[in-house]
């Protein structure tokens, strides 16, 4: 994002373009990241709502998949997984980011 | 209708302005000599004649807070504290300014601890000068009603929070005849407030009070200076408007007897009362005397100080406050606005009145008296004892 | 509560902000807004969530959300509240909008406990939630009085004269109990139905509500960051951080392990900060006597009801 100067910026120090931290992407501190096997995975939701990050996307109250863009790799996901849906793959590996 | 002439206390004062304005909210904490002012206003709250949240906090720290959540929150919002209240909350005096809140709060001046002591002098208000905020200062309980209506209008037009300074007890608790306006006069002095960017506007989301790194900081400070300049034309804009109800003219600052003057004093708050009386004696055996009282200190309006006192031989600024290793405040600030002036004056500084230390007319003409003579030093002390009592 | 609808609703703190991977802050975040219907206003502390979700001009809430300072979450809730009251009183805001402020446990146990107290004892409408990692960890790992006796942090270190921190920690959920408001309750992310139930029930009372939520730490707790659910169950199978609430003064236990009540040995050798401890049975012994005295008084409580 290009910095703006004093005279183009809120008063007060306000944000006023709420939740445009998702310009932010945090999938780069990642030294493992998720790999989601849909075929496993029983919907019981507990992953999405055990993410830090929000990057569990539910669709019509259905995992569709995880954020790369965002996911930190803490593995959280992985490791609560009941069926072992998810799991931790090192960043690189397999051509994946 | 139109103007009232009323008897009443400058805390009573500051409460009749605040039922008039019938803040949303008020969030205020015990001290003296601030405690009138709640009193009064609290037994407003009582009849149901105004629509104010009044939240009765448990420190002067989070009556701040709970102003800036309010007021961020869209409000419009007052307060009242004085001295040791005034320090506990001024973390977050310094947020009020930077987040462009118009609160006005009420500052009954009274000296900082320690010692402690409940009396009068400017060192609360004086620690404040360079948080942010508009400092307006009140001679009397009329102009510490004045003040509130400015404040209020002048707080909402520059997003800017203003403080009213006037003195604990001399002022607070004193008896005076005073003029009022009627409610309506000044509900359609003030209008009602419409802020652009609220809390509670749930539709348009905002993040109030985000962290900076070294990236942004300078932005929002540089704003924060730029904002300053926009004051003392909103001032003038507003005063107008008001001297058009009571009849009156207003400026920054209010000169007397300056046209012919040679030998000025400048004071803050209720010894200018003292000092008009001073020159009012000395003028009638033919002294070219002056005075200069500084209404609007923050921000500080060096053109219009510098257009009164250039010129003239000899000025003492009255300082009710210290700068421990440095000279006092308002003497600074004076000798700092004439610095580029050819004319200007010889400028002297006397301290005085520091923890309610009386100060009267004998004292002012001691003051003029040095200064027609040439006897002032640089830095002098009004009604200290230098040797102890025989 | 429908977990499918729960899970679909559009997040109110979205992705981008920057705590650590694994921190259980932004998951109590996410839960306690998922949890409440209606529109809300949040104020946060300073402290690790607020420096790390709005880091200008960049901000993780999608609700009006306000920061003032360390210790005056409450207290600026308290005003915001105030004027909601105020302005719907004069009809000029006609919604109904829930207050929701959060805070660690420095800005809530220690720097911010009076601004709780006042807040509480005027009864505001808000819901506080305290996010409890048992230290300062936004400056750097130190202890405050949440950190537990015998964990290192580094103003309460471990050497020949002292073995971490020397105090027992604070029951802040028995002082926030104490101020006989409608609502209190404690909770663990790993626990995440019940505590997003505790949400719903905390901003359906009319009056304050106040819920102490076990906040898992990995940096500061020394564990690796994929273990901060199994961590937070691990807290509530040892009786650690038993979760219970306290409705109008009536205690109530909603998670009882009975038999199947875990040694704390287990929850001191899961954490790093603990390390010093790990072959220390006396040290051990001492901590699993006040787990168990506490319990057994909650347990009292709670038979009483």
């Amino acid at each position: 994002m290009k910095k703006k100067s004093w005279k183009s910026i809120p008063e007060g120090g306000i944000i006023t373009t709420p939740g445009n931290s998702l310009k932010f992407k945090t999938g780069d501190w990642k030294t493992h990241y998720p790999e989601w096997n849909k075929e496993k995975c029983i919907q019981c939701l507990r992953c999405h709502f055990l993410c830090p990050e929000g990057a569990i996307k539910v669709k019509n109250g259905k995992v569709v998949g995880i954020d790369l863009d965002y996911c930190k790799g803490c593995g959280i996901c992985a490791d609560e997984c009941p069926v072992k849906a998810i799991v931790m793959k090192k960043v690189g590996e397999n051509g994946s980011d | 209708m139109g103007v009232i002439k009323k008897a009443m206390t400058g805390a009573d004062a500051a409460a009749e302005a605040m039922r008039q304005i019938n803040p949303d909210v008020v969030a205020a904490y015990p001290i003296t000599p601030q405690t009138p002012i709640m009193h009064r206003f609290a037994q407003f709250v009582a009849e149901g004649k105004v629509k104010t949240e009044f939240v009765t906090v448990e420190s002067e720290h989070s009556a701040m807070s709970a102003c800036v959540g309010a007021a961020t929150a869209g409000g419009r919002v007052m307060t009242a504290t004085s001295a040791n209240g005034l320090a506990l909350m001024f973390e977050i005096v310094y947020i009020a300014a930077s987040n462009r809140l118009p609160i006005v709060m009420n500052v009954v001046n009274r000296a900082l601890s320690g010692p402690i002591n409940i009396h009068c002098d400017h060192s609360d208000s004086m620690a404040c000068r360079d948080s942010g905020w508009i400092q307006l200062y009140s001679e009397n309980a009329e102009e510490v009603y004045e003040n509130n209506l400015i404040a209020i209008k002048l707080a909402e037009r520059v997003n800017m929070p203003v403080m009213v300074c006037q003195d604990g007890f001399i002022t607070s608790h004193s008896v005076e005849s005073m003029r009022v306006l009627d409610d309506a006069s000044v509900r359609r002095f003030i209008g009602q407030y419409k802020p652009k960017h609220y809390l509670l506007d749930v539709e348009h989301p905002i993040t109030s009070g985000p962290f900076d790194f070294y990236d942004y900081y300078f932005e929002h400070k540089r704003q924060q200076i730029e904002a300053m300049t926009k004051v003392i034309p909103a001032f003038y804009e507003i005063v107008d408007e008001l001297g058009k109800l009571m009849g009156k003219h207003y400026e920054t600052v209010e000169e007397y007897y300056l046209a012919d003057a040679e030998f000025v004093v400048v004071s803050l708050n209720s010894t200018a009362g003292t000092v008009k009386h001073t020159v009012d004696e000395l003028r009638k055996q033919g002294k070219r005397v002056g005075a200069l009282k500084i209404r609007l200190f923050r921000p500080f309006p060096r053109e219009d100080i510098a257009k009164y006192l250039r010129g003239k031989k000899a000025v003492a600024v009255l300082d009710r406050a210290a700068t421990f290793g440095h000279v006092a405040p308002l003497y600074h600030e004076i000798r700092s606005a004439l610095y580029e002036f050819p004319d200007k004056p010889r400028v002297v500084s006397y301290i005085y009145g520091l923890g309610g230390r009386d100060v009267n007319l004998g004292h002012i003409t001691k003051v003029f008296n040095e200064l027609e003579s040439g006897t002032a030093q640089e830095e002098n002390y009004l009604g200290v004892r230098d040797e102890d009592e025989p | 509560m429908n977990l499918k609808q729960l899970a679909s609703k559009e997040e109110r703190f979205v992705s981008g902000h920057r705590l650590c991977p694994g921190c259980a802050a932004p998951i109590i975040v996410r839960l306690t807004l998922k949890a409440i219907k209606q529109a809300v206003v949040v104020a946060t502390a300073t402290g690790c969530l607020e420096v790390s979700s709005t880091i200008f001009p960049y901000t993780s809430w999608r609700v009006p959300w306000i920061h003032n300072a360390f210790e005056n979450a409450a207290a600026t809730i308290s005003g915001v509240e105030a004027c909601y009251r105020a302005l719907k009183r004069q009809g000029k805001i006609r919604k109904e909008i829930k207050f929701v402020a959060f805070g660690g446990d420095g800005g809530t146990y220690d720097i911010g406990l009076q601004s709780l107290s006042g807040a509480l004892e005027r009864g505001h409408d808000f819901l506080y939630v305290c996010y409890d990692n048992e230290a300062y960890m936004n400056t750097g790992i130190q202890r405050s009085s949440a950190t537990p006796m015998g964990a290192w942090t580094n103003t309460s270190q471990v050497g020949s004269a002292q073995l971490g921190k020397k105090e027992h920690m604070k029951d802040l959920t028995s002082i926030v109990a104490a101020h006989n408001i409608p609502y209190v309750a404690q909770a663990t992310p790993a626990n995440y139905l019940d505590l997003m139930r505790k949400v719903e029930k905390g901003v359906s009372i009319k009056g304050p509500a106040f819920i102490n939520v076990l906040s898992p730490c990995p940096r500061g707790w020394r564990f690796p960051h994929n273990k901060t659910i199994k961590i937070a169950q691990l807290a509530v199978d040892t009786c650690f951080w038993p979760l219970y609430e306290v409705e109008n003064g009536v205690y109530k236990i909603n998670f009882d392990p009975g038999k199947n009540k875990k040694p704390i040995r287990e929850w001191i050798l899961s954490q790093g900060r603990y390390k010093h401890l790990w072959k220390n049975r006396g040290f051990i012994r001492e901590i699993q006597e006040f787990v168990d005295r506490r319990w057994e008084r909650l347990k009292q409580l709670s038979s009483m009801g």
